[in-house]
């Protein structure tokens, strides 16, 4: 329960104050299992959500989680840990890899026994499916290890955790809009949020503080994620002045719907679909002659990019690509891809079972984000100390980088990060965190700063439309923090959003309201997004090597003398990026697996 | 002869008129305004808005809307790709997802965009959603079970079993259907309606659910499920192609096969 409200009077404003063992921001996949997993352990637990949590973007999830259930054939948790190691491109942590791939099996049969209603195999048992750069035996054959839910899993896994929450009668505050984190003496104390539906604003103190507050995909102009995916959480860290990590690695999934850039599973190409040129030409055989349409993502998305680019793009203006799964059947695409069957027709028009879906790359998901260990405890670089813990943070699922994927993820293994990491970050708080602990006081002013922001947001009178503003910095992360990169290019992006992102002084909101106002929340949105748009393009600017999603032409090739480090990347007030690295883990957590050595990354 | 009329303050006024600042096709949306801030009326605010400029759906109408002529026309959006259920809306006439209606289908002619009926509104589109909330949370709707299913494995479910899940699981608790119920209109506070009643069965269906007997007996009552009177708009406005009528017929037969033994 929570312990009494006090009301602080601060300003213009009052603030209630909620006191609770834990504060969860964000109700997706991450933010539900941690928020569900702390209610079970019996910490009084706030979850905070700017949406009701069933339309959180874990929703949107198709194809399914990872898991070496070996349901369809021989697995091994150790063949799924290296194959998420090759597929970071040597960037992501081994520890953790080991952590979430071994951890993978009892988290999704525990989803199984809260109710997910996954597709069942003829035994029964839960349905796996071949996704991208997934293999058995080191590299040697295909591997069906994504466990799905038709292709709604998202779907599926998200309402569960929501009615897991419901039975564990955790507290929900929804459609609160979390404006920035609490911070004093380099410790978090609370989150500072607003609620939409009555205007008020809440002062929320937790020992633990856990963002789950998602990706920023909504930076760039053409991306899958939701509206509402605007990073919300990281830009809070950036704000309190603790870095984000490996920003530079924007994942850009490769069906993209052409135009509205609504999200077509890599689970069709699981199921046998496969991509096609203008020539009809099946050209990922030439590019990934083992794995072909269902090598890595980012290795995907530069081949259907070069092909455009050579002229061999289809549609009037050559410039996307074809999806095909019509040789599939009305049967298997009935019981396995019905509803991406339907988002075909209605976002492209295409009848799947007699036409190929138009596909391009579309931003879908940010490897980048909050430094944590596998406990989900933020970490800091701190004089030597890489790995120093920041009191009272955690951050789980896209807004943290843990890092489980390092330069590039592999799908499926998403949804996966966010039900182990969501499980590990109540487990590690029900281990430090005294149930009904007091709060400790609070300095007068420490939420000044953000108060005084949103006053005068909300009340903002310059000469620029946020959505004006919004589109800008968008067309310039589109056009120079692409798929292809070069340093000529990212220079040139590094000074546009220099100037964009200092335009957000003069920003105009009409609306004043503190009730539903759309209009304050799209603009302290964007100014989370404009950090972040920022810190990304000057990462990308910085690191001067090809790895996973971050392909620089000037640099084509993996230097891991000089970049096998994580980029940390801080902004201060005045807008200027400066950098520290952090080693990447070449160590595993225990002797049942061998850390896998860097080695040229082929399919 | 008795007038029904709206309360005086509850009357719609016609609003502002903003004309469109490019000159392609235009179409007239039409948009109910309601703030919380003032006593004003509710009001109609009409936008003129270029096509040609504007993606194909009624939510990207809204967002160029919002976007280039008034910041302050509020309504609920995430996905935009029919998934997440928060842009449900009343336009024209119909309960559905603003973002997977195509302007075309009105062939140019004026759209008209109200919250969803029969709920409270909190300000323009937008609609107080708790008691749907509260509803939904009343039928349990988790697993209920007293086995306990070996730690390491899942629980078997022949696909036969799994299909009978599906077109029920797939909800995604837009309140389309449920406002859209004149049982609901009527009877809201008592009778559980077509989005509640949908879930209800997802789990009486669920062969791995082991509390039948209890689900049953917590919705015998002349209300949660009898108000149902099978005028099936719930299944003519779902925008998941879902039918809740269908699935509340089987929780009568249920319960009367029960009664039956």
């Amino acid at each position: 329960m929570t312990q009494e409200n006090q009301k602080i009077k601060t300003g213009n404003y009052e603030i209630i104050e909620h006191k609770f063992d834990a504060i969860v921001v964000g109700a997706g996949g991450a933010g539900l299992r941690a928020t569900m997993g702390l209610a079970t352990k019996g910490l009084s637990t706030a979850c905070i959500s700017k949406v009701f949590p069933t339309r959180s973007h874990t929703v949107a999830a198709q194809g399914g989680m990872s898991a070496s259930l070996g349901n369809m054939g021989e697995d091994d948790w150790r063949w799924h840990m290296y194959d998420t190691i090759k597929g970071s491109d040597w960037l992501g942590d081994q520890d953790a890899i080991e952590y979430m791939c071994r951890e993978a099996v009892p988290s999704v049969v525990e989803l199984e026994h809260y109710g997910v209603p996954f597709s069942r195999t003829e035994e029964g048992k839960i349905y796996q499916r071949p996704f991208g750069g997934m293999t058995t035996n080191y590299g040697e054959g295909t591997a069906q290890r994504t466990c799905a839910a038709a292709d709604r899993t998202g779907h599926a896994i998200l309402h569960t955790l929501y009615q897991q929450s419901l039975k564990h009668d955790a507290s929900f505050f929804i459609e609160y809009f979390a404006i920035d984190l609490v911070m004093e003496g380099g410790e978090c104390k609370g989150v500072l949020a607003w609620n939409l539906a009555d205007g008020t604003l809440h002062l929320f103190r937790g020992q633990a503080v856990i963002l789950a507050t998602g990706g920023y995909g909504r930076a760039y102009f053409s991306c899958t994620s939701a509206h509402t995916c605007t990073g919300d959480g990281n830009a809070m860290v950036l704000r309190a002045g603790l870095p984000l990590q490996d920003m530079e690695f924007v994942q850009f999934h490769p069906t993209g719907i052409y135009g509205a850039g609504c999200l077509i599973t890599e689970g069709v190409r699981g199921e046998g679909g496969f991509l096609t040129n203008s020539k009809g030409e099946r050209f990922m055989e030439r590019y990934a002659p083992n794995a072909k349409d269902l090598a890595s993502r980012d290795v995907v998305s530069r081949s259907m990019t070069i092909e455009i680019r050579e002229g061999r793009g289809v549609g009037g203006e050559n410039d996307h690509i074809h999806l095909n799964l019509q040789h599939l059947g009305a049967e298997v695409i009935n019981k396995r891809l019905p509803g991406i069957a339907e988002s075909a027709e209605i976002f492209a028009g295409v009848d799947v079972d007699k036409e190929p879906i138009p596909v391009l790359p579309t931003v879908h998901y940010n490897m980048g984000g909050i430094p944590t260990n596998y406990h989900g405890e933020v970490v800091n670089k701190v004089g030597d100390d890489p790995d120093q813990v920041v009191p009272g943070l955690f951050a789980i699922g896209e807004a943290a980088c843990v890092s489980v994927h390092g330069a590039n993820r592999l799908g499926s293994n998403s949804l996966l990060d966010l039900i182990v990491f969501g499980r590990a970050v109540a487990d590690r708080c029900a281990a430090i965190i005294k149930p009904g602990a007091k709060h400790s006081e609070l300095s007068q002013g420490v939420m000044d700063k953000s108060l005084a922001n949103l006053d005068q947001t909300r009340h903002a009178q310059g000469s620029i439309k946020t959505a004006d503003l919004r589109l800008e910095m968008q067309k310039i992360m589109q056009n120079n923090a692409a798929v292809f990169r070069t340093g000529e290019v990212l220079e040139e992006g590094c000074q546009k959003i220099a100037v964009t992102a200092a335009k957000i002084n003069d920003i105009n909101v009409t609306d004043n309201s503190m009730i539903w106002n759309t209009d304050l929340v799209e603009t302290l949105e964007l100014q989370n997004l404009m950090i972040q748009a920022k810190v990304t393009m000057f990462s990308a600017e910085n690191r001067k090597e090809s790895r996973g999603a971050h392909a620089r032409e000037d640099f084509p090739d993996r230097n891991d003398d000089q970049w096998m480090k994580h980029t940390l990347a801080y902004i201060d007030d005045k807008g200027e990026v400066t950098f520290e690295y952090r080693p990447v883990h070449m160590y595993t957590l225990t002797d049942e697996c061998e850390v896998i050595p860097p080695k040229p990354r082929v399919y | 002869m008795a007038e029904f009329r709206l309360p005086k303050n509850s009357r719609v006024k016609k609003g502002q008129h903003y004309k469109a600042e490019t000159s392609g096709q235009l179409t007239t949306v039409k948009v109910y305004r309601w703030s919380p801030d003032d006593d004003q009326n509710p009001r109609t605010d009409t936008y003129e808005v270029d096509l040609d400029n504007c993606g194909p759906m009624v939510l990207d109408a809204l967002i160029k809307i919002k976007d280039e002529m008034d910041s302050t026309v509020t309504f609920r959006r995430s996905c935009r790709e029919g998934i997440c259920g928060s842009c449900a809306m009343n336009i024209n006439g119909t309960n559905t997802l603003a973002c997977t209606t195509s302007i075309k289908q009105f062939k140019g002619k004026e759209i008209a965009i109200y919250p969803l009926p029969h709920l409270e509104v909190i300000k323009d589109l937008v609609p107080d959603l708790t008691h749907f909330y509260a509803q939904y949370a009343s039928i349990k709707p988790w697993m209920q079970t007293d086995s306990v299913p070996l730690p390491d494995k899942e629980r078997l479910q022949s696909i036969e079993d799994r299909e009978k899940l599906d077109g029920l699981y797939e909800c995604i608790l837009c309140a389309c259907c449920q406002t859209s119920c004149p049982s609901y209109w009527w009877n809201g506070d008592r009778y559980l309606g077509p989005a509640v009643l949908l879930q209800s069965y997802r789990w009486l269906a669920d062969s791995r659910d082991e509390y039948t007997g209890e689900r049953l007996e917590d919705l015998e009552d002349p209300f949660k499920v009898y108000r149902c009177h099978t005028i099936m708009n719930c299944a003519n406005t779902c925008p998941k192609g879902l039918n809740p009528g269908k699935a509340i017929g089987e929780i009568k037969k249920m319960i009367a096969q029960r009664h039956a033994l």
